[in-house]
């Protein structure tokens, strides 16, 4: 290693920065849940948490949290849950990778709820 | 692709010793076997300060915390939580998962509490420089060598008016000031790490969990008073946290933080390890000054105050760890963020190891001001074992006991003292209704009557006389002129001896004889141990309205001391009984009783 002048310990800063802010989870305020049961791993929901992921990487979407659960989910598969304080809880069905997309730039991004994905399931105990 | 799970595994000494380092590997193995090493990334950090539910592992983005880890659950953590995302419940803390999209919420331990010092502790990992880089990391001494001028520096420390978290409080401000005003090409910056104080580790800790936080704070100190060395002074007894600063010191001089023209700024500046024995003495400035140049640790007349004759005759700082570890927060947020926190009188924070017969053990950290009663009833959890509380003892062996009337004292410098006891380096022992006050009070004199210098006579053999005194009271030989000379010798002490250590020795005694007077008593006049711990005092007797006469206390007794036939009330021969208190555990029928 090579001793560091004054912009080469801002440039490790900024860089390693990016890394530990991904492990700080408090004041991020958007969760999406991806149901990766048995059922919707046949489903895809792999790919469908990948897209997901990756997206929200490069868009640099700070605020959000991405977790899976193993539980079973309502059809049709995959499943994949946003909460946001704004929108509340929506829950979203037949999540291919296409739709992932739009989740992401429309939902997570603008803010906008993307009502032809949208699935109703009767009041989940929350 | 990203990592999808962090997996932060505790590797403080206290989980280190319970197999985390283990875990720490399993978990790695595990996420190879399983496929997702390149979705999960695991971490050694630092103390949670959660020791007593250790290891503790946690599971990020969930925020899953996980306790009592063994090696073998990281088979069931990787396929469990990483791979379905269904957390194991069964070592979870709260023992029920959190709903997905439910605030992140912190456990109660943690509610309360508010992390300056250890900020880092727990959430970066200490043996990767760049981490801690990340972590707004040597951004301070930026700050410093390029952007502030050492006057600047003081005023900040000023405004904040950070005081020494070594025991005595003095300002931090006014040491650096007292020798950047020193006119000496040589100076040094030394950092106290012997923490001697039984129970207490919570330097241990911050060196473990954090070592460049400390490094940057001596190099900004040297900077700003002039000098181009600095010292940590660490006792042997702690292999890890000495390790950690090897591992620290190396990178940092790897990137050239430390050693020659640090950052282009042309300032050079290094710093060496110092290894004690260990003796409680050695922690006090002047002998560890002394222990450092390679003479016997004892403490010297003062003044000469060390800022200005100090190491090797030379101007140096000497401040305690923790009082490092806030330096660079400080010149980051400034020092008037600094000085919202806590009390008029003491601003800041104040790490605290909380020990005893509490529920929750550990680390916590709270700003000044906070109450005991928040401390042991919502930090702690209260009493273990649903016992009733008596006391807290803080200062250590220099300080005293606090007992209900004072729990809600707002917990700073000024506000222990006027209670009797003090804030000491933070050592928190907890004690219930089972601990006897007196033999307390014998514990600590016998801890400083064994860590006495012997230099000065009033410590040495007043230190030696209080403990007869106290050994006399506890074998239920105690006699009323007793008290009298136990107030006469303390103030001997206190006027006649050199050093904190003689001075402050008699405190546990004096503070336990101002709030318990009526313990003392039982004791010395009706030769009663209340408590039941004095074994002299007390008598182990079977009421035989409530003996059935089933025989286990007689068959358990290791020195056959119960008779009795089956089905009729025994009796206990107390010529020959231990009281060892077998027989009491044994008994399903609460029948025997101490008296
Ligand atoms: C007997 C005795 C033991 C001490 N032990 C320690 C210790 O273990 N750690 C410590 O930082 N200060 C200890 N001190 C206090 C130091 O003398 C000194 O006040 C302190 O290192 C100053 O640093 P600060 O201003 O940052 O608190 C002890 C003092 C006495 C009298
Ligand atoms: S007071 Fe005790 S420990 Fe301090 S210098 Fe004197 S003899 Fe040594
Ligand atoms: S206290 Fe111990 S020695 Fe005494 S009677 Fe009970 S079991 Fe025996
Ligand atoms: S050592 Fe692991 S929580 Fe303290």
């Amino acid at each position: 290693m090579a001793k560091l002048s004054l912009s080469e310990l801002h440039e490790i800063r900024s860089r390693e920065e990016r890394n530990l802010k991904k492990r700080d989870i408090h004041g991020r305020s958007v969760h999406v849940v991806v149901a990766m049961g048995t059922s919707g791993i046949d489903a895809g929901a792999k790919l469908t948490l990948n897209t997901i992921a990756d997206d929200v990487e490069k868009l640099g979407l700070e605020n959000v949290i991405i977790t899976q659960t193993g539980s079973a989910a309502p059809n049709p598969e995959p499943v994949v849950e946003v909460y946001s304080p704004q929108s509340g809880l929506v829950v979203y069905g037949s999540v291919d990778k296409e739709a992932a997309h739009r989740i992401v730039s429309e939902h997570l991004r603008d803010g906008r709820i993307v009502d032809d994905l949208r699935i109703e399931i009767k009041t989940k105990e929350q | 692709m990203g990592f999808r799970n962090y997996i932060l595994v505790c590797g403080g000494t206290g989980c280190e010793s319970s197999r985390s380092d283990q875990i720490y590997h399993a978990l790695i193995d595990e996420a190879e076997a399983q496929g997702v090493a390149d979705q999960v990334q695991v971490i050694k950090t630092g103390c949670f300060g959660f020791c007593e539910q250790g290891p503790i592992v946690k599971i990020l983005p969930e925020d899953s915390f996980y306790v009592q880890v063994k090696p073998e659950d990281a088979k069931e953590l990787i396929a469990e939580h990483v791979i379905k995302g269904r957390e194991v419940t069964r070592l979870l803390y709260n023992k029920a998962p959190r709903k997905a999209y439910e605030e992140v919420e912190d456990i109660g331990f943690y509610k309360k509490q508010q992390r300056i010092v250890l900020r880092n502790c727990g959430s970066i990992d200490p043996e990767n420089i760049d981490e801690y880089i990340a972590a707004v990391g040597y951004k301070a001494l930026e700050k410093v060598l390029f952007e502030m001028t050492p006057d600047d520096v003081i005023a900040e420390l000023k405004t904040a008016g950070l005081r020494g978290r070594g025991g005595a409080g003095f300002p931090t401000w006014m040491k650096w000031n007292f020798t950047k005003q020193e006119n000496n090409p040589v100076k040094y910056v030394v950092c106290n790490a012997d923490e001697g104080d039984p129970g207490a580790y919570m330097d241990r800790s911050t060196l473990e969990g954090d070592p460049h936080s400390v490094l940057e704070a001596m190099t900004i100190c040297g900077k700003t008073v002039g000098a181009h060395q600095g010292f940590i002074y660490i006792r042997a007894e702690y292999p890890l946290a000495i390790h950690r600063l090897e591992v620290a010191m190396k990178q940092a001089r790897e990137y050239g933080l430390l050693g020659k023209d640090i950052l282009g700024s042309g300032f050079d500046y290094d710093i060496e390890i110092r290894l004690g024995a260990g003796a409680f003495v050695c922690g006090e400035e002047t002998a560890l000054l002394q222990s450092i140049e390679g003479h016997r640790g004892m403490p010297k007349p003062r003044p000469p105050f060390p800022a200005s004759k100090g190491l090797w005759g030379k101007p140096t700082v000497i401040n305690n760890v923790e009082t490092w570890a806030n330096v660079a927060q400080i010149i980051n947020n400034g020092g008037e963020w600094f000085a919202s926190i806590g009390t008029p009188d003491s601003h800041g924070t104040k790490v605290f190891a909380l020990t005893g017969k509490i529920c929750n053990s550990g680390l916590v950290e709270v700003p000044m001001g906070t109450t005991l009663r928040e401390i042991v009833y919502d930090i702690g959890g209260g009493i273990a074992h649903g016992k009733k509380f008596k006391a807290v003892q803080t200062g250590g062996p220099s300080g005293g006991v606090i007992t209900e009337e004072n729990l809600d004292t707002p917990i700073d410098f000024g506000g222990l003292q006027k209670i009797g006891s003090m804030m000491g380096s933070g050592g928190m022992i907890v004690m219930d209704e089972d601990d006897c006050i007196v033999d307390v009070a014998k514990f600590y004199l016998n801890f400083t009557v064994d860590e006495s210098c012997g230099k000065c006579a009033p410590c040495r053999i007043g230190g030696k006389s209080l403990c007869n005194i106290l050994e006399k009271i506890t074998q239920g030989k105690g006699e009323e002129k007793d008290i009298e000379q136990i107030q006469q010798i303390a103030h001997a002490m206190r006027i006649g001896s050199l050093c904190a250590l003689g001075q402050t020795a008699p405190n546990p005694v004096l503070s336990s004889l101002r709030y318990f007077p009526e313990e003392y008593e039982a004791h010395i006049v009706d030769k009663k141990c209340p408590s039941g711990k004095c074994k002299k005092l007390i008598s182990y007797e079977i009421n035989p309205s409530k003996c059935i006469g089933c025989t286990a206390c007689a068959r358990k007794c290791p020195v056959g001391a119960i008779s009795g036939e089956v089905k009729h009330p025994h009796k206990i021969n107390g010529n020959v009984c231990i009281k060892c208190g077998v027989c009491k555990e044994t008994c399903k029928f609460s029948a025997i009783e101490i008296h």
